[in-house]
């Protein structure tokens, strides 16, 4: 198990070195590290006195060492919008984000599984047969596009919820939430389903198919024939068997939940990570987005590491095969 | 003479499917008595297994019962509701499939699923449940059965297995038993420890066991009296002894004479010639006609079961009776 | 004697067995000659400012303009026609899906087969670098490359196809294997063909099928996802605004009630999508060698 960790381990860090020679690449070598780095509005003087602190008269390579030295040590310069360090600006808005996605993640989940175990015990039922149809729409229809509907019927057509921004907050161990007053829990309800569509429809397809398969199973039968109610061999043994691929699914899709908060975000209103940087990118505050683009393959990596941690942890015939050789 | 533990009487079970219907059980009827081992053999697709699913009620959709009475010590088990059978099943009879490695839940460890079938019939408590658990290890010849309750299935023998299988079976103590080729699936040499173990755990509790397999030699060591089924009938009823002796059927005959052990060394091996028939295309007629010797004009109509030799049955024109001892 | 129903034959005629199938793959041939023919068709060519007049903005469905100009959906804030829009704007949407799709299947065969038919070192490169782009969502690929290369349509249909490329890579690496194992293919090495012959003659047409399914569904996958992006404000310019910028546009409309500048070129949009997919889903069942007798 061990062995396991530290192999991702390495690996992780790997992909990090080379995402990282990417967006170097990217900015200095392609793009013009001057305009990208250094505010626009400076004077000659100013610009001069960057180039020299950032180093972008010296050779690539050691640009290069520059540029890790100071992520490392998490500078990545300052914001022109905001004036203020870009890693800080991204990590005051990153507990938004993750609160949505947090929200989004379990209303997929506290409502696929339930329903994918349905549509896979009854598949000729004519609730089945609705509940892969909406799936279907669920996730071919564009993000963007749902959430305007959603904010065209519920807030603008109904009033029932409101149509933008993120609801008073309250501290919960020093970081804000907003799912501890009722105010703020109104304003995360069409966000939330709005970013939950794609992977509630993609949960429900996945369980069904996984529950489909697992009835034709002997052990089902044989569960059957202990006399075990329905309840029982669904909710136990059907469950515990199709869970390895599921919560490997819901782990992997954890981070494009979070790059499709981009979208949700901007439709919304909501003060988050991705909402940051599409405008960053059309007011071309670029320190964000270098930072923005760096954090998130870090936490890409983290992400992925942690599902195939957990996948060896929860799959016990994975996990003791690894124990004895 | 007592009641018998189960009777069957005309049991039919058929598939409906997109081509056609299946007729996978048909006319099936026979006896167990308290304590006594009946063997159902017949080839794969004979309807040996569905029969013991359709006692037991657990007929995968397109199929289902579509008539015929079974009877558990004179309760009708087909008048009872889905909540009342699954009361009966694990606890008044309990089923031993042929693969333990895919009849036991791989994820589940052993104690789990072995706790799960007291507490479905009786309010025990874990503990307790878990010493009966491993009480019923021991006795099936398991040894050091407390770590073998926290184990998962894939850490143990395929004999282990199947150990496992027959102790969840006996926990509740049932009436009756159903053994779905529990030994197929094994080395020689465990089979023959199960075959001597369940004999030993069968005369000792008193419950009636049906043993379906395909393999002749395991019926004649161990079972009381013996079915013949074939393509969804039974076509041969009677003692093991009396129906090995002397088969009234030509399929049993061609049953016993293709087991190698029968022939002389060196002499071919005898097989019945042809291969058993699609269920979905049997049209009327004695369903072996094409493959038996003694078939005429009169095999074109549907043979009924007769008993042309009393305690035996056969269901035959021609049965052979000129072999037959007294 | 009449002879046996050729391959393609078969594949139409239980294609056609889906009505629903057959419904989408009707729609989708209505959008697609609406696109190729937007400027003979459309009322009005709403990108020629001489056409435009700033008076006849924000009209309701069915009204006419100053020129006598029926606006059967409404126009937009500058007097533009919205059925006109929503004609040229499936140009974009549809051309830039295409093409990008197209390109991507083009590198992932190229990459698929040499990683198949090489092996060894190539393989692993180009698997790495397959996984790697593959853990990440497609849409923050676009994005980071968008937001190193700026706007316009021909970085859109680039930012699409470095999303794309990965999934066919993969595919048809999995198909190529399976298919080299097969006896065919060692016969044809045992001739000693030349590998390109190999590959293109043999390999090729036996991995097309599942590559054929998975670029039918990604093209109402890229068309959403440029969609996305340019709603977002960083995919096609405002010069050539495909349907995902004009709903942009049209969403500030919505709050006073002129709901008509975002909603249709959205019910345009969503038509297509849902076009497409019936059309794959269907694509799928039929070309699954595990359906076919």
């Amino acid at each position: 198990m061990l062995a396991v960790i530290v192999r991702r381990l390495l690996q992780s860090v790997l992909v990090l070195f080379l995402m990282s020679l990417l967006v170097f690449v990217g900015v200095y070598a392609i793009g013009n590290p001057v305009d990208i780095l250094i505010n626009p509005q400076a004077d000659q003087a100013d610009i001069a006195r960057t180039i020299a602190a950032l180093g972008l008269d010296q050779p690539l390579w050691q640009q290069y060492l520059i540029f890790l030295r100071q992520a490392l040590s998490g500078d990545l310069g300052k914001s022109f919008a905001y004036n203020i360090p870009a890693i800080q600006l991204i990590l005051e808005r990153m507990p938004a984000t993750l609160e949505l996605a947090l929200a989004a993640t379990t209303l997929a989940v506290a409502l696929g599984i339930p329903l994918g175990l349905w549509a896979g015990l009854k598949p000729e039922s004519w609730s089945a047969r609705l509940i892969m149809t909406g799936s279907i729409l669920g996730f071919s229809l564009p993000t963007f596009w749902v959430g305007l509907m959603l904010i065209m019927v519920f807030a603008i057509g109904l009033g029932w919820l409101p149509a933008s921004g993120r609801g008073p907050t309250t501290e919960l161990l020093g970081i804000p939430v907003s799912f501890l007053s009722w105010e703020g829990i109104r304003h995360l309800i069409l966000p939330a389903i709005n970013l939950a569509l794609f992977k509630l429809s993609l949960l429900i397809r996945l369980t069904r198919s996984g529950t489909r398969e697992a009835l034709l199973q002997d052990y089902v039968k044989f569960a059957r024939a202990k006399g075990l109610s329905e309840a029982r061999v669904l909710g136990v043994h059907v469950l515990k068997n199709i869970m390895v691929p599921i919560v490997t699914v819901i782990g992997l899709e954890f981070g494009s939940v979070i790059a499709f908060a981009i979208v949700t975000e901007s439709i919304f209103a909501w003060p988050g990570m991705g909402k940051l940087i599409i405008d960053s990118i059309n007011v071309l505050d670029r320190p964000v987005i270098v930072a923005y683009l760096l954090i998130i393959v870090v936490l890409f990596v983290l992400i992925n590491l942690a599902v195939d941690i957990a996948y060896s942890l929860l799959d016990p015939r994975v996990r003791i095969d690894e124990a004895k050789g | 003479m007592s009641e018998p533990t189960l009777a069957v009487e005309n049991l039919r079970t058929h598939f409906f499917t997109r081509q056609g219907v299946v007729k996978a059980v048909e006319d099936v009827s026979f006896c167990v008595a308290p304590g006594t081992i009946l063997g159902l053999v017949g080839e794969s697709g004979s309807g040996k297994s569905m029969t013991g699913y359709s006692i037991m009620d657990l007929v995968d959709p397109p199929g289902r019962v579509v008539a015929g009475r079974i009877r558990l010590r004179g309760q009708d088990l087909r008048a009872l509701t889905p909540k009342q059978m699954r009361d009966i099943r694990g606890n008044r009879i309990a089923m031993i499939f042929q693969d333990p490695m895919m009849t036991l839940n791989p994820v589940l460890r052993v104690d789990t699923q072995m706790v799960e079938a007291i507490r479905a019939h009786a309010d025990t408590g874990r503990t307790a449940a878990l010493a009966r658990a491993r009480d019923a290890l021991a006795r099936v010849g398991i040894p050091a059965p407390q770590e073998r309750l926290s184990a998962y299935p894939h850490q143990l023998s395929g004999g282990m297995r199947q150990r496992v299988c027959i102790a969840i079976a006996l926990l509740n103590r049932p009436d009756l038993i159903i053994a779905d080729e529990p030994t197929t699936a094994l080395d020689v040499t465990i089979q023959g420890q199960i075959l001597f173990e369940m004999q030993k755990l069968v005369r000792d509790s008193g419950a009636a066991l049906i043993w379906i397999t395909h393999d002749l030699s395991v019926i004649a060591g161990m079972a009381d009296e013996i079915c013949v089924m074939y393509a969804g009938h039974i076509v041969e009823h009677g003692s093991v002894d009396a129906v090995l002796d002397a088969p009234l059927h030509p399929y049993t005959r061609g049953l016993i004479d293709s087991v190698p052990g029968r022939s002389r060394k060196g002499a071919p091996l005898k097989q019945i010639p042809g291969m058993t028939p699609s269920l979905l295309e049997l049209g009327p007629g004695c369903a072996f006609r094409e493959r038996c010797a003694y078939a005429d004009a009169a095999c074109r109509h549907d043979p009924a079961l007769s008993a042309p030799v009393a305690g035996r049955q056969v269901r035959c024109f021609h049965p052979l009776l000129q072999r037959t001892a007294t | 004697m009449r002879s046996a129903q050729t391959p393609r034959a078969r594949i139409a005629a239980d294609f056609a067995r889906s009505k629903l199938a057959l419904a989408g793959l009707a729609l989708l041939l209505i959008i697609v000659l609406i696109a190729l023919f937007a400027p003979l068709i459309s009322p009005q060519n709403p990108y020629d400012l001489a056409q435009l007049d700033v008076q006849d903005s924000r009209l309701p469905p069915g009204s006419a303009s100053g020129k006598g100009l029926t606006f059967w959906l409404g126009s937009d804030d500058q007097g533009r026609d919205i059925l006109s829009g929503i004609f040229y704007g499936l140009r974009i949407s549809l051309g830039v899906g295409a093409a990008s799709t197209l390109c991507a299947v083009f590198i992932g065969l190229a990459l698929g087969l040499c990683a198949a038919h090489y092996g060894g070192r190539t393989d692993s490169v180009i698997m790495r670098l397959v996984d790697i782009q593959l853990s990440f969502p497609s849409i923050l690929i676009a994005l980071i490359l968008l937001a190193l290369l700026g706007q316009g349509i021909g970085k859109t249909i680039l930012a699409l196809i470095m999303a794309q490329w990965a999934y066919y890579a993969r595919s048809v690496r999995s198909a190529a294997l399976i298919e080299r194992k097969k006896e065919y293919i060692e016969a044809a090495l045992c001739l000693a063909l030349p590998p390109a012959r190999i590959v293109l003659r043999h390999l090729l047409p036996n991995c097309l099928p599942p590559v054929l399914v998975i670029a039918t569904v990604q093209v109402a996958a890229a068309i959403a996802l440029e969609a996305t992006l340019s709603y977002l404000g960083i995919g096609v310019p405002i010069t050539e605004p495909s349907l995902g910028l004009l709903i942009k546009n049209g969403f500030d409309y919505m709050l006073s009630g002129e709901y008509w500048i975002s909603v249709f070129p959205g019910i345009a949009l969503v038509l297509t999508i849902v076009s497409i997919n019936l059309v794959a889903d269907q694509l799928r069942d039929v070309l699954n060698p595990r359906l076919q007798k």
